[in-house]
């Protein structure tokens, strides 16, 4: 048990951050704006997708430029076998369709997860830009993939009609459902917490910063990177899987370019290989593009030279700020 | 009639890979030289596009249009090189991605901004709107010809440029060592600019001859950009003859498989999944070349470097 009068500033802040999570729905459905509740969910759920950007990009230093790709195809899979179930036909003849989220979210795992293992396995054959690139032409292609696949709505996406149910639980409620993100982020940062203090994650590490040096030493870095990359895309996939859940709705939109791009830029803001801080990133930044839309239709023109600062000057982002020196990793 | 469908498509695919050249040499360049990841160069295909139409709109002169929108690129892409790049340099890929993502979503505003959200449509210009008889009973637009044609008259600047001229050989000296080169005496930060601009002019080009071909749109540079990106990892980072090779085949492959694959793929099953599949594959056939040159070559047909 923490005791609280010893607490530093880094677990003040964690603390705060999850009382203040837990109390939300209560909070807001006291002043009665439950719209809140649902940005909130959208705030866990990517903060989910960029924790798990940020296992890569952050702890392992691969710059992947195609993260949304996994965070898309997780949010067919359930939206796919969601309309399967609904009509009562069975995917390409094989299996029936369901909306059990018992069977569908892993299985949007497993999806991403293995999409993830053949990705990587080409691109981490590459480093540098070319990683980029490749990452980044590879989601790309997934893109217009879906934009083609007419049976599944084409461009213009498959809506769904309602939420995966899970045994004992309501999902169609908005608060249930809020809190089950949030179990599964907690879930998530801890097991990355466990992962990157484990002897995978202290060889990951080394990876990032002298690849050389641990091939020197025996590792089969090649496979170590291919894991972790795999692991990262299946909880991206998990977190497509969730925002398929929470907007009812799924479409190529999720896996375009900018989306990628979105994902790291909140990485970044709030704070790489801290695995936590990307949360807070999403947060702010979601919350940046909740005020400034408010406030003029062209957002993006203040958002895009910030980013340009953020880069040259904070790099450290709002966790590194919020928890002080101690808290970079 | 099959031979002409297929020589119709085969120019259509040297037009667009000839387009995609103009970018892919910019950016390479830039690559290779600065070692810079430069998101933006969409941004400077569009700026392109949006000043050729507007002075195009104004003059009635398509000419002029083509004209303006080359300066404008390189100046606004020097600009851009001297304000934010030029910091950018000594930083790791992963940031010159963010900033260089920051200015796309600045540029994609600014332009919504100065002309409005909604595409603009440029015409053809009159002395080339007609068609070209190449072999008899096929005409062929006569502005894609001329496209084709500038294409082709800059790969062959470029290779002038770069082999034959002094630029070209600090060019060549900086690719390969830029620290050694501006020890020798030569103003590298000049000559990062001007290399820059010259990338952003060809850009420009590129976007004032996409107008009558395409929308002139916000958020034009982006889908060019990325099939560039595919252009340059099949090539090689740094190298423009691979840039040129990588060019004419995404070109080549992608406009021959939406062309072809739909139908070749009847022959084998019925004509409804002929046609989805198709579909799906043709759009994804590029990005198949690119895995299929990756695992043979992992640093490109001409790799720069090494």
């Amino acid at each position: 048990m923490v005791d609280l009068r010893n607490l530093n500033r880094r677990q003040a802040v964690h603390l705060v951050a999850l009382a203040a999570a837990i109390l939300l729905p209560p909070v807001v459905l006291a002043a009665d704006e439950p719209f809140f509740i649902s940005l909130a969910s959208r705030m866990l759920i990517y903060g989910l997708a960029a924790a798990s950007l940020d296992l890569i990009l952050g702890f392992g230093g691969m710059v992947s430029f195609g993260h949304a790709a996994f965070f898309g195809v997780g949010g067919y899979t359930v939206g796919i076998l969601f309309t399967h179930g609904f009509q009562g036909s069975e995917f390409l003849g094989l299996f029936p369709g369901s909306d059990n989220a018992l069977i569908v979210w892993p299985l949007a795992m497993l999806v991403s997860g293995l999409l993830a293992l053949a990705i990587g396995a080409v691109s981490l054959r590459t480093g540098g830009v070319y990683f980029i690139m490749i990452t980044l032409a590879f989601a790309q292609m997934l893109y217009f993939f879906f934009v083609s696949l007419e049976t599944y709505g084409g461009d213009d996406g498959l809506s769904m009609y309602g939420r995966s149910r899970f045994p004992g639980l309501d999902l169609s409620d908005d608060t249930s459902f809020y809190y089950v993100c949030l179990a599964l982020l907690l879930l998530f940062l801890w097991l990355g917490h466990r992962l990157t203090r484990s002897r995978f994650g202290m060889v990951i590490a080394g990876v990032r910063e002298n690849e050389r040096r641990m091939i020197a030493l025996g590792f089969p870095v090649y496979r170590y990177k291919l894991a972790c990359f795999t692991i990262a895309g299946a909880v991206a996939g998990l977190s497509g899987a969730l925002i398929a859940n929470l907007t009812e709705f799924v479409s190529p939109s999720m896996m375009v370019w900018t989306k990628s791009g979105e994902i790291m830029v909140m990485t970044i803001m709030g704070g790489m290989g801290t695995l936590i801080g990307p949360v807070f990133g999403v947060a702010a930044f979601l919350l940046m593009e909740e005020v400034l839309s408010a406030w003029t239709e062209h957002w993006q023109i203040v958002l895009g030279p910030l980013l340009i600062l953020i880069v040259l000057f904070a790099k450290r982002g709002i966790y590194g700020w919020l928890v002080g020196r101690e808290g970079g990793r | 009639m099959t031979a002409l469908l297929v020589l119709e498509q085969l120019l259509n695919g040297l037009q667009l890979g000839v387009m995609l050249f103009l970018l892919a040499a910019g950016l390479t360049l830039v690559f290779g030289i600065m070692d810079m990841i430069n998101l933006a160069h969409g941004s400077l295909y569009m700026v392109g596009a949006f000043v050729a139409a507007t002075v195009a709109e104004y003059t009635g002169s398509f000419m002029l249009g083509l004209l303006a929108a080359l300066p404008a690129a390189a100046l606004v892409g020097m600009a851009v090189e001297l304000i934010a790049l030029r910091t950018l340099y000594e930083r790791n890929h992963l940031d010159q991605v963010l900033a260089t993502f920051g200015l796309i979503l600045f540029f994609n505003e600014l332009v919504r901004i100065v002309w409005g959200p909604r595409a603009i449509f440029m015409d053809v210009p009159e002395a080339l709107s007609g068609t070209v008889e190449i072999v008899p009973g096929a005409p062929y637009p006569a502005f894609r010809l001329a496209i084709i044609a500038a294409g082709i008259a800059v790969a062959l600047f470029l290779y002038f440029l770069i082999t034959r001229t002094r630029i070209g050989m600090l060019i060549r000296a900086g690719a390969s060592n830029r620290e050694m080169v501006g020890a020798l005496g030569v103003d590298v930060k000049l000559l990062f600019t001007l290399v820059f601009g010259l990338g952003a002019a060809l850009a420009g080009l590129a976007g004032a001859m996409a107008g009558p071909l395409f929308a002139v749109e916000v958020g034009m540079g982006e889908g060019v950009l990325i099939l560039t990106f595919v252009v340059i990892v099949i090539g090689g980072i740094g190298s423009v003859r691979g840039a040129l090779v990588g060019a004419l085949l995404v070109g080549l492959v992608d406009t021959l498989g939406r062309a072809f694959l739909p139908t070749l793929l009847r022959l084998v099953v019925e004509p409804a999944t002929a046609d989805g599949v198709g579909a799906s594959l043709s759009s994804m056939s590029i990005y198949l070349l690119m895995v299929a040159v990756l695992v043979w070559r992992p640093r490109g047909l001409f790799p720069a470097h090494g």
